[in-house]
């Protein structure tokens, strides 16, 4: 038994260390030479252009309910004007990154960890290097960066969808002015709240590819463990992204000082 | 030291008492050996017998828990795993499983070395129609490897790992499973790899007549196929047998005297 809970402790703690020293090697390929411009393309418009309909829904959605709950409580104050203030405070710093963030893992973190785990399970990987090619320079490295890209971008669209969901609602359902709306929606941001909601993507683009591809390359045990691998890269990945989320926006504050 | 070091530079590939366990299972046991340059080794050995585990070592796809390897001069073991692909690029391997790039086609895994080194496009077409031709499989260019026949894969795969004109190649039976007509296509490409190019070669195979045959042929430039090898010519030092059994050398000889032995475990498994 004890054994049996040493053995646990040593191989999470090894897991852990294999999973920094790969994303140290991902992130410090991209200072030298080669550089896989062409696979970073491709995989931008596999996450970001394939992404697009999932992160337009979910941010609609997201902004028209969060209207519809705010409203309900501020009502309750006479303060239904404050609508716009609250949906676009909520979306930009928390949701539209938390959202946009567990959409793609959900979409991409798999993606990556099912395609490289077939190839490590089918030797390709192994073939690679033995051709001379650093899997971690030409598969690893183009996924994070496009991830940690085009993530900044699909949040900031999700930002203004959810925004516009808002409108939808506070236009139709509340029989708010429009502009009245857009304005306090637009004049409550500040620099602060635009930094935060702006980092936490780039944060969270960084760890749904690096563990997607963790899991990927490392998935043994045949078909079944690239199915095991996919669903544990989604898995952590959401976990991971939700609780950094939470020490992120701590941090920010604290740095960027109350709001 | 210094003799290991010797050895190790004069010789294509050199194993020093290499040990390797997966779990409580050892299958290597104190390994060593060498391959002269030019010269080709041929791996016997039951099913597990540690045969692709060799190969993988010799790449450094694998780390040895004791001892170790040099691969033309440099110590395999003692480089880290990014110094390797340097060294890797020297060599070709042909997998047991082929293991193509199965969402790239037969062209863009044949090309797939000198893309890397951003060979100029006209080039890279010459080369990989000149590769495929050599394998004899130039009207696959644009298939997929799932559309093609277990042995054309493996064709591809030897397309693929003589391309850069590796200065050792490691075949994985390459011609297991194939139709007799098939596997003597390859192994006549072995040959001319081999005859023509000098390559020095690790071979596993378990089918003993395709290794007496690339013992007993020499690849004639003339005539472009295999011809039996001229009494009296040594060839000996050029095609040695090694067989392992239980993580050990067991036998390791010319051909004839592996096929004249009178070991029982080895007469038993020629005949097999
Ligand atoms: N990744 C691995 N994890 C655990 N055990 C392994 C691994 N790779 C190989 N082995 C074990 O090592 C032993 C040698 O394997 P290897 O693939 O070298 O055999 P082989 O001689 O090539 O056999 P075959 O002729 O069937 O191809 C086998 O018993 C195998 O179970
Ligand atoms: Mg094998």
């Amino acid at each position: 038994m004890a054994f049996s809970l040493g053995q646990y402790v040593k191989e999470n703690l090894l897991a852990v260390q294999e999973y920094s020293f790969l994303s140290w090697r991902a992130f410090a390929n991209l200072f030298s030479q080669p550089r896989y411009l062409g696979d970073m393309l491709q995989q931008m418009d596999v996450i970001g252009v394939g992404s697009l309909p999932i992160v337009v829904l979910t941010g609609f959605f997201t902004g028209a309910v969060l209207a519809l709950q705010s409203a309900n409580s501020l009502a309750r104050f006479g303060a239904l004007s404050f609508t716009g203030q609250l949906v676009s405070m909520s979306m930009v710093r928390e949701l539209g990154p938390v959202l946009t963030s567990l959409m793609v893992a959900g979409r991409n973190a798999s993606g990556m960890a099912s395609e490289l785990g077939s190839m490590r399970v089918t030797e390709q990987i192994d073939a690679m290097r033995a051709l001379g090619t650093d899997p971690s320079r030409k598969l690893v490295t183009p996924r994070l960066t496009a991830t940690m890209f085009m993530l900044f971008f699909l949040t900031i669209l999700s930002d203004l969808v959810g925004l516009a969901g808002g409108a939808a609602i506070a236009l139709i359902l509340l029989r708010l002015d429009l502009n009245e709306y857009w304005t306090s929606a637009w004049q409550t941001l500040r620099y602060a709240d635009v930094f935060m909601g702006l980092t936490k993507p780039v944060l969270f683009g960084f760890i749904i590819a690096t563990i997607g591809c963790y899991y990927g390359l490392s998935a043994k045990g045949g078909t079944q463990g690239v199915g095991r691998a996919t669903t544990q890269a989604v898995v952590a990945a959401s976990v991971l992204i939700l609780a950094v989320d939470l020490f992120v926006t701590r941090l920010l504050m604290v740095m960027l000082g109350p709001l | 030291m210094s003799t290991a070091s010797q050895s190790g530079t004069e010789k294509a590939i050199v194993f020093e008492n290499v040990s390797l366990r997966f779990d409580e299972q050892v299958v290597l046991d104190g390994l060593s050996f060498e391959l002269d340059h030019g010269a080709t080794k041929v791996l016997l050995g039951v099913a597990g017998a540690g045969k692709t585990t060799i190969l993988k070592l010799t790449l450094g796809l694998v780390r040895p828990d004791n001892g170790r390897i040099f691969v033309l001069g440099q110590e395999v073991t003692a480089m880290r795993e990014t110094e390797l692909f340097e060294l890797r690029r020297r060599l070709g391997i042909v997998f047991q499983e082929s293991a193509l790039f199965d969402s790239q086609t037969v062209e863009e895994n044949v090309a797939f070395r000198l893309l890397e080194e951003r060979v100029p496009e006209h080039e890279i077409e010459r080369r990989v129609l000149e590769a495929l031709r050599f394998v004899e499989l130039e009207q696959t260019l644009n298939l997929l490897p799932a559309e093609l026949s277990g042995g054309m894969r493996r064709r591809v795969a030897i397309a693929r790992a003589i391309i850069s004109n590796p200065e050792i190649l490691l075949y994985d039976s390459p011609t297991a499973g194939l139709d007799p007509v098939t596997s003597t296509t390859i192994m006549e490409l072995l040959m001319k790899q081999r005859d023509v190019y000098h390559t020095s070669a690790l071979l596993v195979t378990h089918r003993l007549q395709d290794a007496f045959m690339m013992a007993t042929h020499v690849f004639s430039r003339e005539q472009n196929k295999m011809v039996p090898v001229p009494p009296g010519t040594d060839w000996d030092s050029k095609m040695n047998f090694m067989v392992l059994k239980d993580g050990k050398i067991f036998f390791e000889g010319s051909a004839a005297e592996i096929a004249n032995s009178d070991d029982q475990y080895i007469r038993e498994y020629l005949t097999l």
